[in-house]
């Protein structure tokens, strides 16, 4: 048998196809893909209205006889943690189309074609980032009616912000997606770990006033230095972390979560890919 | 298994005539407790058709997987164009094209962009990217439909865009995954007419999956498998002349009983397969007479065909294709 498998010549050029290519086509058709689905279009631009109006408002009221945090209103104080939220929302879910993509076909045909696993990673994780990142500047459309007046520079910076937390969180979702066969599996596991880490981010309430572990809790919390980072950005001197720390590590976080995607989407076992 | 020496040597040869373009080398393959597939090993040569036939449950779609690179096999070498698909997935995946039998065009695109799109997968870009897109749209008689979403096609168009995205960069080997499931018999036949021309004008070689005996017909050589095991290799008109001769079958109210008593009268093998009385045997016409008036009242009805494949299937394993379970099961999912 082996005698006769002769070898054919080999090319000298590398046997895979290039990193930015085929990521950017990724990327492309996962942002094509998106605006051609009206339905999503239209949650994308009205959830984050009327998720920051009802709970914000709902709280607000709640919240403003006892109002400690010493800001003009609750909805002020929860409009970066709202923020985070969309952004959370957003990347997490835009990774179900890795399990979609793996019912049907189309991720087998990415498989079998000679690209490397990190332009797989990175051309869906950036296609995730752009749309989320997106929602946030449009949620930022608020900000003027929450007291919100920043320069040019700070705008960008927020853009910085928004778009290092999309890609963490993104890459997250990615790396929890592709082991799941079915989106309820998926739900489950945002609902048991991505909800509460959000809630300890500093969203509802300041890490300053937190009790002993709950305080530590936050301060490990990645998401923290997320939500820190744009209180301090959109209200000056109301974060309790510097913005150069906050951002190192958004930074940090991004980074790790895409090497965990990476090495999660690299491995090939005896186990069927579909 | 091959020795190092061996290995060097032949990739030292010059291409032969008979150089294997699909090496299947010893691949077992083990899912938990389950064995899916139990020391498979055959070759497809250059510009062949070649079917993989076998029902369900029988490592075709485990063989299929491996091939692909889409998993590892427990034990065992597959290689493509000399490519390991264990060792050197990516080398391997330059050279095979793959149509799955669940879709994988991306139907929210156009066929001109679900093609760019896997055009860049496989680092083929700007105006030689067009030019191919054009061509393959052609060839599959999408030409005219290029800018509308695959959504608005026809079953049978959506499986022409598919085969139009395994083909795109020119593979030398064709891996297809029961292609045909799902498609009307008009759409059956444009594709292995396609398939046929593919053969022969690219000498592409091509490997398709199918639980079909009427597909597996249309092929060059044919591998059978059941329970993880190949039972039969070789070519379709090979396969029926191993049997010789004629299929018997008799309906019989007690077809044990009938079987041993010919089996005793006639000297022959008579064996009883889902309850019918199975004979092989040369002039199956003459053979009628006589045993319907050696057992008069023990006989409800006779049959006598030339060998299908079924029958090579039933010689090899002793038990039918399908299971009678089995059978409406797949007519319900064909239907």
């Amino acid at each position: 048998m082996a005698s006769e498998s002769t070898s054919f010549p080999t090319s000298l050029t590398p046997s895979h196809s290039g990193l930015f290519l085929p990521a950017f086509s990724l990327w492309w058709r996962e942002v094509v893909r998106f605006y051609r689905q009206k339905g999503r279009v239209i949650g994308v631009i009205a959830s984050p209205v009327v998720f920051w109006l009802v709970i914000g408002s709902g709280f607000g009221t709640s919240f403003h006889a006892g109002d400690a945090a010493g800001q003009r209103h609750y909805l002020d104080y929860f409009y970066p943690g709202a923020l985070v939220m969309i952004i959370l929302f957003t990347s997490i879910f835009t990774m179900m189309s890795v399990i979609e993509d793996r019912k049907v076909g189309f991720l087998l045909s990415v498989l079998v074609a000679p690209v490397p696993r990190s332009a797989v990673v990175l051309g869906k994780v950036l296609g995730g980032t752009t749309l989320s990142t997106i929602q946030g500047i449009i949620f930022l459309v608020f900000a003027p009616w929450v007291g919100v007046h920043v320069g040019l520079g700070s705008f960008l910076l927020v853009l910085l912000t928004i778009f290092l937390i999309s890609f963490a969180l993104t890459a997250l979702g990615f790396a929890i997606a592709w082991p799941m066969d079915s989106a309820q599996a998926f739900h489950a596991i945002v609902n048991l770990f991505l909800i509460p880490l959000w809630l300890v981010s500093g969203a509802l309430f300041p890490v300053a006033g937190a009790l002993g572990w709950l305080r530590l809790i936050m301060r490990i919390n990645p998401l923290t230095y997320g939500t820190e980072a744009l209180r301090g950005l959109l209200y000056p001197n109301s974060s309790s972390f510097a913005l150069g720390s906050s951002l190192v590590a958004l930074i940090a976080f991004a980074g790790l979560m895409f090497v965990l995607a990476f090495v999660m989407a690299n491995r090939r076992t005896t186990r069927p890919a579909a | 298994m091959a020795s190092k020496v061996q290995e060097i040597a032949a990739s030292h040869a010059a291409a032969e005539l008979s150089v294997a373009t699909i090496s299947i080398d010893d691949i077992f393959h083990r899912y938990d407790e389950a064995i899916a597939l139990n020391g498979v090993s055959f070759e497809v040569r250059p510009a062949e058709l070649f079917a993989l036939l076998g029902p369900n449950g029988s490592g075709k779609t485990t063989l299929f997987r491996i091939l692909s690179t889409l998993m590892l096999p427990t034990a065992g070498r597959a290689l493509i164009m000399g490519h390991d698909a264990a060792k050197d997935p990516n080398s391997l995946r330059r050279q095979i094209g793959v149509v799955f039998q669940a879709p994988s065009i991306d139907v929210k695109l156009s066929a001109y962009e679900n093609l760019w799109h896997q055009g860049h997968l496989y680092g083929l870009h700007g105006a030689a990217l067009n030019q191919r897109i054009d061509e393959m749209l052609g060839r599959v008689a999408l030409a005219d439909r290029a800018h509308d979403r695959a959504e608005t096609f026809s079953g049978g168009m959506q499986r022409r865009l598919e085969l139009a995205k395994g083909l795109l960069h020119h593979p030398s080997v064709l891996l297809l995954d029961e292609p045909t499931s799902g498609l009307d018999p008009g759409a059956r036949r444009d594709l292995w007419q396609y398939l046929r021309i593919l053969r022969d004008q690219e000498r592409v070689s091509i490997l398709v999956t199918s639980h079909l005996m009427e597909e597996a017909e249309r092929c060059d050589r044919l591998a059978i498998m059941n329970q993880g095991k190949l039972v039969a290799l070789g070519t379709p008109a090979d396969l029926r002349h191993e049997i010789g001769g004629d299929i018997i079958v008799l309906d019989s109210p007690n077809p044990v009983t009938l079987a041993s008593k010919i089996e005793s009268r006639f000297a022959i093998s008579a064996k009883v397969i889902s309850r019918k009385v199975r004979i092989e045997r040369e002039n199956g016409h003459r053979f009628i007479t006589d045993v319907v008036e050696a057992f008069p009242g023990e006989i409800d009805a006779v049959s006598v065909s030339k060998p299908t494949l079924e029958d090579v299937f039933i010689r090899r394993t002793g038990h039918r294709f399908w299971t009678e379970a089995d059978q409406r099961f797949q007519e319900a999912a064909d239907a």
